[in-house]
C-alpha cells in the first residue's frame, strides 16, 4: 500500500496549521515526523488517519481517493502517547477488542491475538488486567490492539513520551523490529533527534506546519536541506557562525581559516556556516582547524563527555566533547572545528555545500 | 539555604512492616551539602518520590528524622520549612498574568513592589519571557507554563533548598537544553541547595555536582557523574547509567584474569577469593571491534545514532555493545571484540569488587 498527500493543507480558523504537503508512504516503511511541540506532527497523521479533512489537496491509498472518507471507513491504528487500555478488561481481551468490533471469527481472534502478544512479549501476561502491568507493558498492550487489526497504515504519536528513559531506550530497539514483523506503513511521531536516529528509516522534519525535508534518515540528519532541518535535527542544537567568503578564503567575526575545500566552486559573499556540537573540539585536532576564542558559560559532565556551552561574539554554542574536563567558568578558552564538519548555508537559509565528511559518507 | 541531614530515615506505606521489603524507602543515613545540587536518579517505583515527599514535608517518615542544619523538622509543616518546589506539571494560575504569576511568592510574603519588580525583571530574562510579562497565562503552550513554575521556585532568593520534581518532562529537547544549563548558572551565580528527582539521566548526570541512584528503595551509589560511569557500585548502576548501559558477562576471575564466554580477558589488577555470582562489566564506550585477536562476535545490527554507532553484537549467546566512532570504518573482517583492561568492573552478587 502507498500512502500519498498531495498538496494537502489544513487551514483551522484563518490559520495555515499545515502548509501545502506532498508526502508519498511506501508500504513496509518507518517513517518518523520529527519536530519540536505544535510544529504540526499530530495535524499531519490526523490528516492521514481522516479524523481530520484537508482544507486543500487530496489523499491516495495506492492511487484511490481516500480525502473525504472517515477514519473508520480507513485500514489505520493510532498509539497515543498516554497508553489508552481498558482497564477492566484482561490483556487478552484488550488485544482482542479490534477484532471483535470487526466481527472476526473466535478461532481467528484467538490465533491473532496470541501471535501479536508473542510478537510484544505479552504472552505471560495475557490473562493480567492492564494497571497490573508495568508502564512499558502496558504501552506494549496498546501497540499490540494497534497492530492486531492488520491495519495498512500504523500512527504512533509520540508513543514512548511517558515513558521512563530506560524503558523508552529498550523499546526504541524493539520497535523496528516489531515494525519490520507488520509490513505496514508506520508513522511515528517524535520530539527528539536522537529517537528518530534509532528508529532509522525514512525521516520528515517538520517545522511551523511544513515539512522541510523528507527522505532517509541518516542522510537527512548529514545533508539537511536548509539550516531550519538542521536545527530540528541537532540535539543539541547546530552551532552557527555569520562568515565571508572572498577568494580562497573563508573570514569570521575573529579571524579567517583557510578553506580549499571549502570554497571550492562557491562564489563569493556571506554565508552562514553550520556545524554540530560533537565536530567542535577542545584540542586542535587538524593542522587546518580553525581556531576560535569563545567564553565558557556552563559546562555540564555525563560522566564520559563534556558539553560545553560557549558564547562566541554573543552567539551561544554547544561544544559535545570526549571525557571528563574541569574548565574555568567565565574564561575565554580555544576552541577547534575542522572545516570536513562545517556546513556552508545562504542568508536565506538554503544549504549551499554539505560538510565534507557528510557528503563522503 | 541549608544543609539538610536524613538520620535513620526510613519509610514503610504499611502500618506494620514485617521486613525490608515492606519498606518503599530503606534505611538512609546521609547529608546533602549546603549549596550542593543534586540529583536522585531512579526508575518509577524506586523511592525517589518518597524520599522527595519526606524532604519537603508531605509525608512524615515511619522512621528516623530529618534536620535542616540540625534544627529537626520531621514533624514541621511543608509551609514551616521554606522550600520551594517544582513539579513535573505547570503549575500557575490561568488567570494570572505572567508577571504576577512570578511575582506570587515574594508579593505572598510582603515584600517591597520596587524589589519584587527587580527580580521579577531577573527571572524573566532568565527563562526567557520578558516579552511575555503582560500576557495571561492561559494558553500558553505546555512549556512556556512550565518555564513560569521554574521561574516562580527560583525567585526567592531566602529559601532553604529548591526542590524539582521530574521538572522537564513535558518541556521539548531543545527548550531542555536551555532551561537546565540556566538551572545550573542559577546554581553557579547563587549556591542554592538543589534536589532534582528524575528517571533521565542526561538530565541526572548534567544537573548535579553528586548523583544519588536509587534502586528498589535504596540508595545503591552517591557520587559524581564520573564516578558513576567509570566506577558503578552495583550493576544496576552501570546498566542505568549510560546508553546503552553496561556490559555484563558471567565470569570466573583469578589473579588478572577473567575467563569469560569465549575465551579470557586480561585485568588490570588483580583479583582473590571472590565469591558468588561473579560478573564483569565494560561500558560499550569501551569495547572496540577489531579484525585481529579478541573474543569472537557477531553483528546483528548497527544503529547509527550521528555522532557515534552503537553496534549489537552477539558473544557466544550474550548480548554485547559496542560503540564505534562516526568515522571509523566497519570492514567484515571485524569478527573480534578487544576490552579496554583499565575499564573493566568486577562484580559478586551485583556488587563491585575491589582489587586485591
Amino acid at each position: 500500500m502507498t500512502l500519498e498527500l498531495h498538496g494537502v493543507s489544513r487551514i483551522v480558523d484563518g490559520q495555515e496549521h499545515i502548509r501545502p504537503t506532498d508526502l508519498r508512504l511506501e508500504r513496509g516503511t518507518m517513517n518518523v515526523l520529527l519536530g519540536p511541540t505544535l510544529s504540526g506532527k499530530t495535524s499531519l497523521m490526523r490528516l492521514m488517519a481522516g479524523l481530520d479533512r484537508p482544507s486543500q489537496g487530496r489523499i491516495t491509498w495506492d492511487g484511490r481517493d481516500v480525502t473525504g472518507l472517515r477514519v473508520q471507513d480507513r485500514q489505520v491504528a493510532m498509539v497515543y502517547q498516554q497508553f489508552v487500555n481498558y482497564p477492566s478488561m484482561t490483556v487478552f481481551d484488550n488485544i482482542a477488542s479490534p477484532l471483535r468490533l470487526m466481527g472476526v471469527a473466535r478461532p481467528e481472534i484467538d490465533r491473532r491475538v496470541r501471535e501479536t502478544a508473542e510478537m510484544m512479549k505479552l504472552t505471560s501476561m495475557l490473562t493480567r488486567r492492564p494497571l497490573e502491568l508495568s508502564g512499558g507493558q502496558q504501552q506494549r498492550c496498546a501497540l499490540a490492539r494497534a497492530l492486531v487489526k492488520n491495519a495498512g497504515l500504523v500512527l504512533l504519536d509520540e508513543p514512548l513520551a511517558n515513558l521512563d528513559y530506560k524503558l523508552r531506550e529498550e523499546l526504541r530497539v524493539e520497535i523496528p523490529r516489531i515494525f519490520e514483523a507488520s509490513g505496514a506503513i508506520f508513522v511515528y511521531a517524535t520530539t527528539e533527534p536522537e529517537e528518530a536516529l534509532l528508529l532509522g528509516g525514512n525521516t520528515a522534519t517538520v517545522w511551523e506546519g511544513r515539512v522541510t525535508q523528507f527522505g532517509p534518515t541518516p542522510q537527512v540528519y548529514r545533508q539537511p536541506v536548509d539550516a531550519t532541518t538542521a536545527r530540528v535535527f541537532s540535539d543539541p542544537p547546530m552551532n552557527f557562525l555569520p562568515v565571508v567568503k572572498s577568494g580562497g578564503r573563508i573570514a569570521f567575526d575573529q579571524g579567517q581559516g583557510a578553506s580549499a575545500g571549502l570554497a571550492a566552486g562557491l562564489p563569493d559573499g556571506r554565508y552562514l556556516a553550520g556545524f554540530r556540537p560533537n565536530h567542535l573540539a577542545i584540542r586542535q585536532p587538524a593542522p587546518d582547524a580553525w581556531r576560535f576564542d569563545a567564553r565558557l558559560v556552563v559546562t555540564e559532565l555525563t560522566g564520559s563527555e563534556t558539553f560545553v556551552h560557549l558564547d562566541h561574539h554573543g552567539r551561544r554554542w554547544v561544544g559535545l566533547v570526549h571525557g571528563v574536563h574541569d574548565l574555568p567558568l567565565g574564561r575565554v578558552l580555544p576552541v577547534w572545528l575542522e572545516p570536513r564538519h562545517v556546513y556552508i548555508f545562504g542568508e536565506d537559509g538554503r544549504l549551499v555545500t554539505p560538510a565534507a565528511y557528510a557528503a563522503a559518507a | 539555604m541549608a544543609k539538610i541531614t536524613l538520620d535513620n530515615l526510613a519509610h514503610s506505606y504499611l502500618p506494620r512492616p514485617a521486613g525490608p521489603d515492606d519498606y518503599a524507602l530503606k534505611e538512609l543515613n546521609h547529608d546533602w551539602e549546603d549549596g550542593g545540587a543534586y540529583a536522585l536518579l531512579g526508575s518509577s517505583g524506586c523511592g525517589k518520590s518518597t524520599l522527595l515527599n519526606i524532604i519537603s514535608g508531605l509525608l512524615v517518615p515511619s522512621q528516623g528524622r530529618i534536620l535542616f542544619d540540625g534544627r529537626d523538622v520531621t514533624q514541621a509543616l511543608t509551609a514551616e520549612r521554606n522550600i520551594a518546589q517544582v513539579f513535573q506539571f505547570p503549575v500557575v494560575y490561568d488567570t494570572m498574568t505572567v508577571r504576577d504569576n512570578l511575582a506570587f511568592p515574594l508579593r505572598n510574603r510582603g515584600r517591597p513592589e520596587a524589589y519584587v519588580a527587580e527580580r521579577v525583571a531577573e527571572i524573566a530574562a532568565m527563562i526567557g519571557m520578558e516579552h511575555m510579562l503582560d500576557r495571561k497565562a492561559r494558553g500558553l503552550t505546555a512549556d512556556a507554563k512550565q518555564k513560569i513554575s521554574l521561574g516562580r521556585g527560583m525567585v526567592r532568593k531566602d529559601v532553604n533548598a529548591l526542590l524539582f520534581d521530574e521538572p522537564l518532562t513535558v518541556i521539548d529537547p531543545h527548550m531542555k537544553w536551555e532551561l537546565r544549563t540556566q538551572l545550573k548558572k542559577l546554581h553557579h551565580d547563587f549556591g542554592h541547595t538543589m534536589i532534582y528527582v528524575t528517571h533521565d539521566q542526561t538530565e541526572a548526570l548534567t544537573f548535579a555536582d553528586k548523583v544519588v541512584v536509587m534502586y528498589d528503595g535504596r540508595v545503591v551509589q552517591i557520587g559524581t557523574p564520573q564516578e558513576l560511569f567509570d566506577r558503578p557500585e552495583h550493576t544496576f548502576v552501570g546498566y542505568f547509567i549510560g546508553s546503552p548501559g553496561m556490559n555484563l558477562l558471567p565470569a570466573e576471575v583469578s589473579g588478572r584474569e577473567a575467563r569469560v564466554p569465549g575465551g579470557t580477558m586480561p585485568l588490570l589488577h588483580e583479583y582473590r577469593g571472590l565469591s558468588g555470582r561473579v560478573q564483569v562489566g565494560v561500558r560499550p564506550e569501551h569495547v572496540r571491534l577489531s579484525a585481529g585477536h579478541g573474543l569472537p562476535v557477531s553483528i546483528r545490527r548497527i544503529e547509527d545514532v550521528g555522532r557515534h554507532r552503537i553496534i549489537r553484537a552477539d558473544l557466544m549467546g550474550h548480548d554485547l555493545n559496542i560503540i564505534a566512532p562516526e568515522d571509523q570504518a566497519i570492514g567484515a573482517d571485524m569478527t573480534r571484540a578487544v576490552f579496554d583492561p583499565a575499564r573493566v568492573n568486577v562484580y559478586a552478587d551485583d556488587w563491585r569488587v575491589k582489587a586485591a
